[in-house]
């Protein structure tokens, strides 16, 4: 074991095995999950100085920053939907630390998602990839990959008058992840785990509540998922330990065998 | 109730400390010169001076009972006059009673300022509660806008020009022009005077007077303490002041010597007629003017034709501030409240020196202070004589 | 006759901007009440309540009858020109910097005369007009003006340094997202504002205002108040150009403290309403005053839209209020803290605005256009506190009368 280890440092150092960054810059301008106006809203990413090098601290500079724990890439844990409220360990300062490290495979939607901003990952699409790379792991995460992240501003959250616009699963196709597959979680690079227009299935935001219903996590305003084999890969996703945590921002890294992928 | 005349109290020993248009010393020093001089007049040790007057906007902190330690001296009656250009008279008017009562055997009345570079407009912001209030904030003018205000309303009222008042001005230079203490040296044209930069319209340059440092003292005693000492003196015929007069009228136009004027003359048993020379207050030459008509030289209204039909040099058949005024002199603070009576003692007891008019007897003197807002506060008045040997 | 402003031309790099100076700015506590009159726009001198005697300048006890009660009364507005200077030369260098400076003593037809700044096109000897009115020292004083509207009015020099006219000058709304922001725009453009920006926070949200606001001639800039990054970006994008400043940023959500059940709203409240006026301040605050005498185009006021109810909270809208009352005590002491370059500080308080989140509230309410012609005239007359619409008006002379009983009665309207 100790051998392995070695070797793994040995093929990270040696570029044998990648390590890529899925993660969006926290930028106060990057948008974050929209409500209606009367619900309470997710905070923005702000940072103030605290002091710089000045009058308020001399020889040092720092911030504070303030944020949600769903703002920018960031970690769902089970407590965060009402489904999964009972779930023990539902929180993220109560989840065991092996679930942060573990096998991920990559759904391509792309194509789909350039085509029509209300794409959804059905479970005809699961099984036709299943055909192409074998059936999804248990115990996997499965990331949808549609390219969103390359978008920005108002083309990322896509907010029209009836709502966001933006892909996302059917009930169906999580249903059969969850239940069928048994994933650790599932993750998109959009705001949300959920379509733009999620509210709108049933259950609503079925993404949200099969997954956590079931003690599944989520992750989302990923990045970068073009670098990933469908196969392959190994995830490192460790929210912060936020006693009573319903989520956490968070530095997702993804292990990807090196040279051509 | 008749008045109770000034018999037997005198005015001696006038001193004018010859000014400077800035000065890096303090009232104190200014006052202490004056004071100096006035007693050594009459071989006086501060010591035994028994009282005092004091007339100074710039002792601050200081009042007069500070400098009574200050200076050394020990009086048993001490006073401060804050009446501007009035104080001369004013400082006069209490000495007198108090010597006549015997309250005090010998009063100094001096009054002395100082001129730092910042001074005036520091002097301004602090000058009074309307002013500050209601004053200053309309183009910090100070006493040059009130009086161009003054001087706009009495033009239009009674037909005055500018060249008028220029000659009230020229006539004081030809007469400072022999006062060798004197800050103005220059002649002036009455050309010149029309030519001046304009300063606060229609006041000019020449309407305004300089503020500098000097100071000015004189002594009020017994006529028997005078002659024993054998120091010329004159005698007080009478004396008026008034404050705050004539509250009905919207702008000033006359002073509040026309309150009193009959029982100035009254008392002092003579009229206008009887007067060899004239000392007004003239910080600008529109109240030179308004009292040469309130004092009753002529009617109101008819100052511009008086001055017109009247020479006003110390040769002239109207001698008026025969050292050159503070319009040529300068003006020393609150000593502007002194310099037209220390000049008139030294006239009327022939000790005037190159401005001297020729057989002075009488003089007449007023005095005007205090812009508190719109107008001139205080007025005061006063008929001297010399006394004749 | 007003010779017209002309558009200044562009800044020349090599010349230093002027330093403010400012008039006198020390009076006695009674002549306070000037100021406090001319923040509001009265004309209203002490007038003694047993004689009658009307009274200036301000003072401690009636000069008829030495009462000491003399409440500040609205008097007639008019008077006669007694006698007219003009100022040529200054002790005080604000005065000396804008000579020649007009001067007049008029007597007021109430009686009192006063010593007065005088409009250019105010005749010798003729009837006048009189405003009180604040000057660059933030202290009321007197300006006489013709009987009768001349051209270009507004111009005088005098008056226009009174005055915190948009007129060739450069506005910034800091929040393009208020529902009203098109209209205060349209409004500015109409006044003869050179140039409006108005700040969009989170360029990422559709933003129904913008057709509207680029209508009105605004150019949409990225500004969010509550980061303060964002801020300071654009005050060193524009802060040298922001000649005034209308904050319409506003975060708000209905209930009070019980019916929020938490602190969330009231927090981004606090963010954008408190912080966002003090990111803005700090950012913008010392760029304008450096620039209070920077000719035609300098600047002259930050504008506060705040709720009346900073003044005294009622329930339906606790914690947005609390918010209100939190940004209107600090734009007290930005007021002091700008007081000194010149800088005037001017809040308009509303009662409810025709907008969404007053929407069940009742009638009267304040329109956009409403809004944006208060801040238009309060700017046109200098004002430092307007209140805009009856439910603001009637809540000033209720808050005049006895704060406390409106307190009571604002609480007790929350049962209805």
């Amino acid at each position: 074991m100790t051998d392995t280890l070695a070797q793994f440092a040995v093929e990270i150092a040696s570029g044998a095995i990648r390590v890529v960054d899925l993660t969006h810059t926290l930028d106060p301008d990057f948008p974050v999950i929209i409500l209606p106006p009367e619900f309470g809203q997710c905070a923005r990413f702000r940072m103030e100085e605290i002091s710089a090098y000045d009058h308020r601290g001399p020889g040092w500079k720092w911030h504070n920053i303030h944020l949600s724990e769903h703002t920018g890439t960031h970690f769902d844990a089970p407590s965060h939907w009402i489904s999964g409220r009972e779930v023990p360990n539902g929180d993220v300062d109560e989840i065991s630390v092996e679930n942060f490290v573990g096998p991920v495979v990559v759904i391509d939607c792309s194509a789909g998602a350039a085509k029509d901003d209300d794409f959804e990952l059905t479970p005809e699409i699961i099984l036709a990839w299943e055909g192409q790379h074998g059936r999804v792991p248990t115990d996997a995460w499965v990331l949808m990959r549609t390219d969103w992240s390359k978008r920005s501003g108002a083309e990322y959250l896509n907010m029209q008058s009836d709502g966001p616009h933006s892909p996302g699963p059917t009930p169906e196709a999580i249903r059969l992840l969850v239940e069928d597959r048994d994933i650790r979680g599932f993750g998109t690079e959009t705001v949300g785990t959920d379509a733009g227009q999620g509210a709108h299935h049933t259950p609503p935001y079925p993404a949200h509540y099969i997954l956590h219903g079931a003690g599944k996590f989520g992750l989302q305003c990923l990045s970068g998922l073009d670098q990933l084999p469908p196969t392959g890969a190994v995830l490192i996703a460790t929210p912060l330990k936020i006693k009573g945590g319903t989520g956490s921002p968070l530095r997702v890294l993804a292990l990807v065998p090196g040279g051509e992928t | 109730m008749k008045r109770q005349s000034y018999d037997g109290v005198v005015l001696a020993a006038p001193v004018t400390i010859p000014y400077t248009r800035y000065s890096t010393e303090t009232a104190h020093y200014w006052i202490a010169r004056a004071l100096r001089e006035t007693l050594r007049a009459a071989g006086l040790k501060p010591t035994e001076l028994d009282g005092f007057s004091v007339a100074s906007f710039t002792l601050f902190p200081d009042t007069p009972v500070g400098l009574t330690q200050h200076l050394g001296l020990s009086p048993r009656w001490l006073d401060t006059i804050p009446m501007g250009g009035a104080s001369g008279l004013a400082a006069l008017r209490r000495a007198a009673r108090a010597v006549q009562a015997g309250d005090v055997d010998i009063v100094a009345c001096v009054a002395g300022d100082t001129n730092h570079i910042d001074s005036f407009r520091k002097l301004l912001s602090s000058f009074s509660r309307f002013a500050m209030d209601a004053g200053y904030p309309y183009g910090y003018g100070g006493p040059n806008a009130n009086f161009a205000l003054l001087t706009d309303r009495y033009m239009q009222e009674y037909g005055a020009t500018r060249e008028d008042f220029g000659r009230i001005c020229v006539a004081q230079r030809a007469n400072a022009l022999k006062n060798p203490h004197a800050v103005m040296k220059k002649p002036l044209s009455l050309q010149q005077y029309m030519d001046a930069r304009p300063i606060s319209d229609p006041i000019a340059l020449f309407d305004c007077v300089m503020p500098v440092a000097g100071s000015e003292a004189y002594l009020v005693m017994r006529e028997d303490e005078a002659i024993k000492r054998n120091l010329p003196f004159a005698h007080i015929l009478g004396t008026i002041e008034r404050h705050n007069a004539h509250i009905e009228d919207p702008i000033q136009l006359r002073g509040g010597w026309t309150v009193d004027i009959d029982e100035l003359w009254e008392m002092a048993g003579c009229g206008p007629d009887d007067i060899d020379l004239l000392q007004t207050y003239d910080d600008y030459p529109v109240i030179s003017a308004m009292q040469i008509e309130d004092m009753g030289f002529c009617a109101k209204g008819e100052a511009a034709a008086f001055i017109r039909s009247h020479d006003l040099t110390v040769e002239g058949d109207f001698p008026h501030n025969t050292s050159g005024g503070q319009l040529s002199a300068g003006q020393a603070g609150a000593a502007g409240g002194f310099i037209g009576l220390v000049e008139a003692i030294r006239q009327v007891t022939h000790t005037g020196g190159p401005t001297q008019v020729p057989d002075a007897r009488r003089a007449a003197i007023s005095g005007f202070g205090m812009i508190n807002y719109d107008r001139g506060l205080c007025s005061a008045a006063a008929i001297i004589e010399g006394a004749q040997s | 006759m007003t010779t017209p402003l002309t558009p200044p031309p562009r800044k020349d790099p090599l010349k230093r901007t002027v330093s403010p100076t400012q008039p006198p700015v020390i009076r006695s506590r009674a002549a306070l009440g000037l100021t406090a009159m001319a923040a509001e726009g009265r004309f209203a001198l002490q007038t003694c309540a047993e004689c009658g005697a009307v009274q200036y300048p301000p003072r401690d006890a009636c000069s008829a009858c030495l009462s000491t009660d003399l409440p500040w009364w609205d008097i007639a507005p008019t008077g006669q020109l007694l006698a007219e200077t003009t100022v040529q030369t200054s002790v005080k260098q604000y005065f000396r910097e804008r000579t020649p400076w007009r001067v007049g003593s008029v007597q007021l037809d109430a009686g009192p005369v006063v010593i007065c700044h005088l409009h250019g096109d105010v005749a010798a000897n003729a009837r006048v007009r009189l405003r009180l009115l604040l000057d660059r020292a933030g202290q009321g004083v007197i300006l006489a003006l013709p009987q009768e509207r001349t051209d270009h009015m507004a111009d005088d020099p005098e008056l226009r340094l009174m005055s915190s006219d948009p007129h060739l000058r450069r506005v910034l709304i800091t929040d393009a997202r208020h529902p009203f922001a098109p209209d205060l725009a349209a409004a500015l453009q109409t006044a003869g504002a050179t140039l409006i920006f108005a700040g969009e926070p989170e360029n990422w949200l559709p933003n129904p205002n913008r057709s509207a606001l680029e209508a009105a001639g605004a150019e949409i800039l990225p500004l969010d108040v509550t980061d303060t990054k964002s801020v300071e970006r654009m005050a060193g994008e524009i802060g040298g150009k922001t000649d005034i400043l209308i904050n319409t940023a506003r975060f708000m959500r209905p209930g009070g403290v019980l019916a929020r059940g938490g602190t969330g709203f009231a927090r981004d409240e606090m963010e954008v309403n408190y912080l966002g006026l003090m990111r803005l301040a700090q950012a913008f605050g010392p760029a304008m005053c450096g620039r209070t005498a920077d000719g035609v185009n300098s600047a002259v006021a930050w504008v506060n839209i705040l709720s009346v109810h900073a003044r005294t909270n009622t329930p339906g809208f606790g914690c947005f209020n609390a918010s209100q009352a939190a940004a209107f005590s600090l734009s007290q002491s930005l007021r002091a803290e700008f007081r000194g370059a010149g800088l005037r500080v001017m809040n308009v308080f509303t009662g409810p605005l025709e907008e969404d989140w007053y929407q069940p509230l009742p009638p009267p309410k304040v329109t956009g256009p409403a809004l944006a012609r208060s801040v238009v005239s309060g700017l046109r007359d200098g004002l430092e506190d307007v209140w805009c619409g009856d439910v603001a008006k009637d809540f000033e002379e209720r808050f005049c009368k006895n704060p406390k009983v409106l307190e009571i009665e604002l609480g007790q309207e929350m049962g209805e």
